[in-house]
């Protein structure tokens, strides 16, 4: 069963109109039904295009949070083969909003880390609906120093509102944890590549996309604040989301203009969630096209380019 | 409509507007005890009695700081100013504006090279008067120039935190300022020179989760709010009250994140004391340090009487 957002509801129109023709020619009436489907699937199709060619900061965000949208975990399933979870920061405990391990990628060995929000009810409690504890930074940081040992190439996957928020969260070190994984990401002495692939969510963001390469899907949003608590701080009115979201620049297009990211993949028409099968394959296409920028590169190198490009980052708009 | 509650009233109440001396007094937020702004000042903004810390401004924490109150100021590099072309309520460049005449600031950061008990040091300080102190560009160009003045005249470097956060108005090139400042951070720490991070009241959001956070040494004024997320963010999250003394620098001091809750009257010798030693500078011998004249003052006293 698909589920639509409010604003692709024209769409959300055509396309049960189809269904019912379907059914309608399934119980054999006519002929000219067939030639009805059609011309309503092609008109269907053709408003899906332009409604998502036109999509407000706003309405990307909705995407990028659509619960059917593909995360993290189909990405690994579909792009890594041998993928082996490791569990722990092995200091505290284990967080599964942060889910990473080894695995190859096209036939390389390869560190993987992704945040993981879950696709039903007993998952998102289970992966904290993406929203990492200190314990999972903790984690993505000891993973990040065992692909250093091992020269592995380290590909993470964002996808989350932002880090906990919690008591639990501060009393053990929520910030510091945070700020040593980003530590972490621009200390790599091997190649490294984030893809946004839904929410890009500020600081619990960034300390797993501090990399060499950092890839957007065409509708995520990466953003210091989310657009409901900018509003509610700048505005002290959470419903002006919607300007909040123009505002501060949140689509992966507008951040390809500032710099701050280094492409954007390209989704199948209608977002991920229509076809995931072909967005994870784009995303495929794309980490191994980062990769490919930065083969035979010696460590120095490797590392000095990365931080030169955060530094480099705002100084010529 | 009235025209005249609309347009006559507010132009009569300026017209009538008294100047009112202000600031004469200062509250103490803890006790509510009242003290006089100049008895507040010579105490380097602690109140007496209560020993609440009072936020400082730049200009005064660096005069606090340093010998003879003298220090060489680093020029930081001009930004692009509003790039978002940002509005809320009001808009960004007015916000800046407002802040800049407001404190005199060109923007959060200010940054001064000179001696610290003698001690050649690269102290940066954060506002919070200044837009709260928020991170942002010309803010992160700021600390990314005390720590590469640090690096460049191989001094240690001291960091006065206080801020809200990120600044929202220049959306993700603020984020971006925590793996900018990470990369100086990383420089430094190479350089095998010091950074001590003094968090004061409050520190909070992206600035903590970055460079707030990497310090060699991290020393907390008493009492000083100090977090990733916000107490009201918290609040909403889960839905209860939060304990008193959470997210306070005795709390975290507690929790294993800052090394020292130190009194501000004691910042200065402590930072210098802790640099001293991790530069490895000869100590002042005792018998040289007797023969100041000060122990005489109390003597001379006495005579007249």
């Amino acid at each position: 069963m698909r589920s639509y957002l409010d604003f692709e509801k024209p769409v959300a129109e055509l396309e049960a109109k189809v269904e019912e023709l379907r059914a309608l020619a399934q119980s054999g009436d006519a002929v000219a039904i067939g030639e009805e489907i059609g011309r309503l699937e092609a008109k269907a199709a053709r408003a899906l295009d332009e409604l998502y060619a036109a999509l407000t900061p706003w309405q990307k965000a909705l995407v990028a949070r659509h619960p059917q949208r593909p995360h993290f975990i189909d990405y690994c399933a579909a792009l890594i083969d041998d993928f082996t979870p490791l569990a722990g920061d092995r200091k505290f405990g284990e967080d599964e909003a942060i889910v990473g391990g080894f695995g190859r990628f096209r036939g390389e060995s390869v560190c993987v880390i992704g945040q993981e929000k879950g696709s039903n009810t007993e998952e998102r409690i289970r992966h904290n609906f993406g929203m990492a504890k200190p314990e999972g930074y903790r984690k993505a940081v000891r993973l990040m120093e065992l692909a250093g040992r091992f020269s592995l190439p380290v590909i993470t996957f964002v996808d989350t509102a932002g880090a906990y928020p919690g008591i639990n969260a501060e009393e053990r070190g929520q910030a510091e944890a945070i700020a040593r994984s980003t530590e972490a990401c621009l200390a790599l002495p091997c190649p490294s590549v984030s893809v946004i692939i839904g929410e890009g969510g500020s600081g619990g963001a960034i300390a797993l996309a501090t990399t060499n390469k950092v890839l957007m899907l065409e509708h995520s949003i990466y953003s210091v604040i989310s657009p409901e608590g900018a509003a509610s701080i700048l505005w002290r009115d959470s419903s002006r989301a919607q300007d909040a979201a123009t505002g501060m620049k949140i689509t992966a297009q507008d951040l390809l203009k500032f710099g701050v990211i280094d492409a954007i993949i390209a989704e199948p028409s209608g977002g991920a969630h229509r076809d995931a099968a072909q967005a994870i394959a784009a995303t495929g296409d794309a980490i191994a096209a980062g990769f490919q920028d930065l083969a035979g590169l010696p460590p120095d190198d490797i590392r000095n380019r990365r931080a030169d490009k955060f530094l480099a980052i705002g100084r010529r708009l | 409509m009235n025209w005249i509650s609309d347009v006559v009233r507010p132009k009569i109440k300026t017209l009538f507007k008294r100047e009112v001396p202000e600031n004469l007094w200062i509250k103490c937020p803890d006790t509510g005890q009242m003290v006089f702004h100049k008895d507040v000042e010579a105490n380097l903004y602690v109140i007496p009695g209560s020993n609440y810390h009072l936020r400082m401004t730049a200009t005064n924490r660096l005069k606090a700081m340093f010998d003879e109150a003298r220090w060489e100021a680093i020029p930081t590099p001009e930004v692009a100013i509003d790039p978002l072309k940002f509005r809320d309520e009001k808009r960004y460049v007015d916000r800046l504006r407002d802040a800049k005449a407001k404190t005199g600031m060109q923007d959060a950061v200010l940054v001064g090279v000179g001696e610290v008990e003698g001690q050649k040091t690269t102290i940066a300080v954060q506002d919070f008067e200044f837009m709260g102190g928020s991170l942002g560009m010309a803010a992160g160009e700021a600390i990314i120039t005390g720590l590469d003045t640090a690096r460049s005249r191989g001094t240690p470097f001291v960091l006065f935190v206080s801020s809200g956060g990120a600044r929202m108005q220049e959306g993700i090139l603020s984020l971006m300022q925590m793996p900018r400042t990470t990369v100086a951070v990383q420089r430094l720490r190479d350089a095998k020179l010091p950074y001590i991070v003094v968090l004061t009241n409050p520190t909070t959001g992206g600035v903590t989760a970055s460079y707030a956070m990497l310090g060699d040494v991290h020393i907390a004024e008493p009492g000083a709010l100090i977090g990733f997320a916000g107490p009201r963010v918290i609040e909403q999250t889960i839905r209860e009250k939060l304990p008193p003394g959470f997210q306070r620098s005795e709390y975290l001091k507690d929790h294993g994140m800052v090394d020292m809750v130190v009194h501000r009257h004691d910042l200065k010798a402590t930072i210098a004391r802790l640099n001293g030693i991790m530069m490895r500078t000869p100590a002042v011998p005792a018998a040289e340090a007797k023969d100041e004249p000060e122990p005489e003052a109390p003597a001379l006293e006495a005579a007249a009487e």
